[in-house]
């Protein structure tokens, strides 16, 4: 039998680390644009669709990553409601980070606008232009970005009480080091 | 037995592990403290998209489905011709091409979808320019040529100033002449009011974009300029609005008929001493004006079901080749209608169930 890995594969910590400070960079860029009238509502916009796609691709390399690379076991004296709630917050991460620049791009098709991710480089609509459903897909958005900002809140929680509370391992194997 | 045993952990003691938790607690409380400030939660004298269309709301009431200001209109469909003087300007399509696929649609300023044709000075002409290449040019005009105000902040406390007063339902007839005597500003504004007629037919006014943008060619050259379209139509002399509270869309279905409706498309480039960022002062003395083409409409559709209703005629919707300024304005209305359109886009299937609203 194979010994389990102690740590994350580099390229899944590259990763990890990378979209941890995009996708909290996104969460404060959208809750900023959408309670701000003044310039700012303008250009963080402008950051908001580029990195929205940008998070899209990267989650897609990182599932391949995660898929096709070792992950370290969570501890065995690890209560079986943390296992599922690391488990199951850890599919709400992926499932959320995957499903928000879709429903993103999507309400912008449906708002009949053009999907501009700079002054010249456009995507195409990918739903009809619908009023109703564009109601739907931006309350969603708005929604499940809470869900995903509450979700990394205790991500962020559960990592560092195995780091400072339980000292079992856990947070140094994302970090890479003990 | 596990691959790798845990790291030795000496247990904590009482004081160490609650010193750790508060540790964990205090950089989620950071977090979250940070994100509530950035939302407006923590900070709730920010001017907010929403504050702007609850004060729409408050001074028009709720039509379910309707815009939340510019309520009343009626959707148009043409094309725009182009011509070779705005070239040299601007890279945008719409101005290489000899013709582009229009949506427009003529409105009322005024939050009332029931309000009477001629009960208000100010006709507003909202056009969507479809490129061939699938990038847009959304531009929302109208017959004034400045702005009241310059700032997004001055133009809440121009909506407070109008909201009904508690007691009588009415605004207070004080308010807005303190309003106006608290912001010089809008003198420019109030000198057109005094002398401006309104036109007696959508098909005969003015319509101006009152913000500043800039046209970027194809060596990224900025341009800073100002737009509106002049009609090609007069009105004939001593016509005023008819009476009647859809005057001015019957008058617009009827002169559609006989044939379309052209405007100009007019730029007026700034000289090096016009402000650019602010919407409320007039460029003055000589310019150049570009004759940019012709935008003609052919027909009309009424707006409850017409091409026009779910157009978010947000001016920031703008081709490569044209850009913002930085007028506080053009960033706020992109961020009111925005949030007005959530509202109206979620109430779209009341428009035909609700029972009709009483007419005033």
């Amino acid at each position: 039998m194979n010994a389990q890995p102690r740590f994350f594969a580099p390229l899944a910590r590259l990763l990890h680390w990378l979209m941890a400070l995009m996708v909290i960079a996104m969460l404060f860029i959208g809750a900023g644009m959408v309670a701000s009238v003044s310039e700012r509502h303008e250009w963080l916009l402008h950051l908001h669709k580029p990195l929205g796609i940008a998070i899209l691709l990267l989650v897609i390399v990182r599932l391949g990553v995660r898929f096709s690379t070792r992950q370290p076991p969570l501890p065995v004296d690890l209560p079986a409601w943390q296992v599922m709630a690391a488990k199951a917050s850890h599919v709400l991460l992926y499932g959320l980070m995957l499903i928000l620049p879709l429903l993103g791009w999507a309400m912008i098709s449906a708002a009949g606008d053009p999907v501009m991710l700079s002054s010249a480089l456009q995507l195409p609509g990918w739903v009809p232009a619908n009023a109703q459903l564009f109601a739907v897909l931006r309350k969603a958005h708005g929604y499940l970005a809470y869900l995903l900002f509450l979700t990394v809140l205790l991500h962020l929680a559960a990592a560092l009480f195995h780091g400072w509370v339980r000292r079992d391992g856990v947070l140094q194997s994302m970090l890479g080091k003990d | 037995m596990p691959d790798h045993p845990s790291p030795p952990r000496p247990p904590l003691g009482r004081a160490s592990l609650m010193l750790r938790l508060a540790a964990i607690g205090a950089v989620v409380g950071v977090v979250a403290g940070a994100f509530a400030y950035v939302n407006g939660t923590l900070d709730p004298q920010r001017l907010r998209p929403k504050t702007l269309v609850n004060a729409l709301e408050t001074n028009n009431g709720v039509h379910q489905g309707y815009r939340r200001n510019h309520a009343k209109g009626v959707c148009v469909a043409g094309y725009f011709e182009s011509s070779p003087a705005a070239r040299a300007y601007s890279s945008a399509q719409v101005f290489s091409e000899a013709r582009t696929q229009v949506i427009g649609r003529f409105a009322l300023p005024s939050g009332n979808p029931y309000a009477p044709d001629n009960s208000v000075p100010i006709r507003s002409l909202a056009v969507q320019f479809s490129q061939a290449n699938g990038q847009q040019w959304r531009t929302g005009m109208n017959s004034m040529p400045v702005f009241p105000v310059g700032t997004p902040e001055a133009f809440y406390q121009m909506l407070k100033a109008g909201a009904p007063d508690p007691a009588t339902g009415k605004p207070n007839p004080a308010s807005m002449p303190a309003f106006f005597a608290s912001h010089p500003e809008a003198a420019p504004f109030l000198a057109w009011v005094k002398t401006a007629k309104p036109s007696a037919s959508y098909a005969t006014e003015t319509y101006n974009a009152i913000n500043a943008f800039y046209l970027i060619n194809a060596t990224g050259q900025r341009q800073a300029v100002r737009w509106g379209v002049v009609p090609l139509s007069q009105d004939a002399s001593g016509a005023i609005t008819p009476e009647g509270a859809d005057s001015l869309q019957a008058d617009l279905i009827q002169r559609l008929k006989a044939g379309p409706l052209r405007w100009q498309l007019q730029i007026t480039l700034a000289n090096p001493s016009d402000l650019v960022d602010d919407a409320s002062k007039a460029w003055v003395g000589a310019h150049t004006v570009l004759n940019a083409g012709t935008l003609v409409l052919e027909s009309s559709q009424p707006q409850l079901d017409g091409d026009c209703r779910d157009i978010n005629f947000d001016p920031l919707i703008l081709p490569s080749g044209i850009e913002a300024s930085n007028d506080p304005l053009l960033a706020a209305r992109s961020a009111a209608y925005a949030s007005s359109y959530l509202r109206r886009t979620g109430e779209v299937s009341q428009l035909h169930s609700a029972p009709q609203e009483s007419r005033p």
